[in-house]
């Protein structure tokens, strides 16, 4: 039988709460034996989910990201939520240098990432009720 | 000041922190922001030599530092870059816009 494993975060939408999302995500995929890369490209895509998060789905920093990270056998997949804002347009929000923030100096380079360091990225979301990222990416591929 | 400059003439290096995120992003370009103006900073290097992750948000402080100082015929350029700050370079297509120095 193939392993499987799963683990849960929920915490603050608070800047700070950045690094720890993509460590927790690092730590819990350590036993899957993935390569430095690997890791690095997870922890950036993570990293780029939760930012969206804090900075688009929030104006309260205490208001909750919910955070999953899924291993079976060799697939990693995780998914980000929040319950805020949701994008109006995602097939926009997901093109490159696309930002509704450009005063922040944002990039719009987020789902990019996403996409260029994962093998799958969905996006959902519903204007009011929040967004959800699923990420997947199989190691060793 | 979190983040450590040198600077000589017109020139100001930035020491890239070790995680450059969105939480990191601020700071660094509130100094880096006031360095430059405080002293008419021409040409700005980026050094990557301690710095083992970045996402997105650091794509934005150098992209936005390459505009403001593009508008006053400044230069910006970035070294020692590993093969992961290499990746993210690629994959933002920051190498076509910025110098990269060689070593």
């Amino acid at each position: 039988m193939q392993n499987r494993n799963e683990m849960k975060l929920e915490f603050d939408a608070r800047s700070i709460n950045e690094g720890f999302a993509r460590m927790a995500v690092a730590a819990f995929i350590t036993g899957e034996n993935p390569t430095l890369d690997e890791i690095s490209d997870i922890k950036t895509a993570v990293s780029e989910a939760v930012t969206n998060a804090i900075i688009h789905g929030y104006d309260n920093p205490e208001q909750k990201v919910m955070l999953t990270c899924r291993i079976e056998g060799k697939k990693i997949e995780i998914i980000v939520e929040d319950k805020g804002k949701g994008i109006a347009d995602v097939k926009m929000a997901m093109e490159p240098f696309y930002t509704t923030k450009p005063e922040l100096e944002r990039s719009g380079m987020g789902f990019a990432f996403m996409e260029a360091f994962m093998d799958e990225v969905q996006v959902t979301s519903t204007v009011g009720e929040g967004t959800r990222v699923v990420m997947q990416k199989k190691l060793g591929a | 000041m979190q983040n450590y400059y040198e600077r000589e003439d017109g020139s100001l290096t930035v020491f890239m922190p070790k995680e450059i995120d969105h939480h990191q992003a601020n700071q660094l370009r509130m100094e880096t922001d006031l360095l430059i103006e405080t002293y008419h900073v021409r040409h700005l290097v980026f050094d990557f030599s301690k710095t083992e992750f970045m996402d997105s948000s650091g794509i934005g402080v150098i992209i936005g530092r390459c505009k403001n100082l593009g508008y006053q015929g400044g230069q910006v350029s970035a070294k020692n870059l590993n093969e992961r700050i290499q990746k993210i370079f690629l994959v933002s297509g920051l190498q076509k816009i910025i110098k990269i120095e060689e070593k």
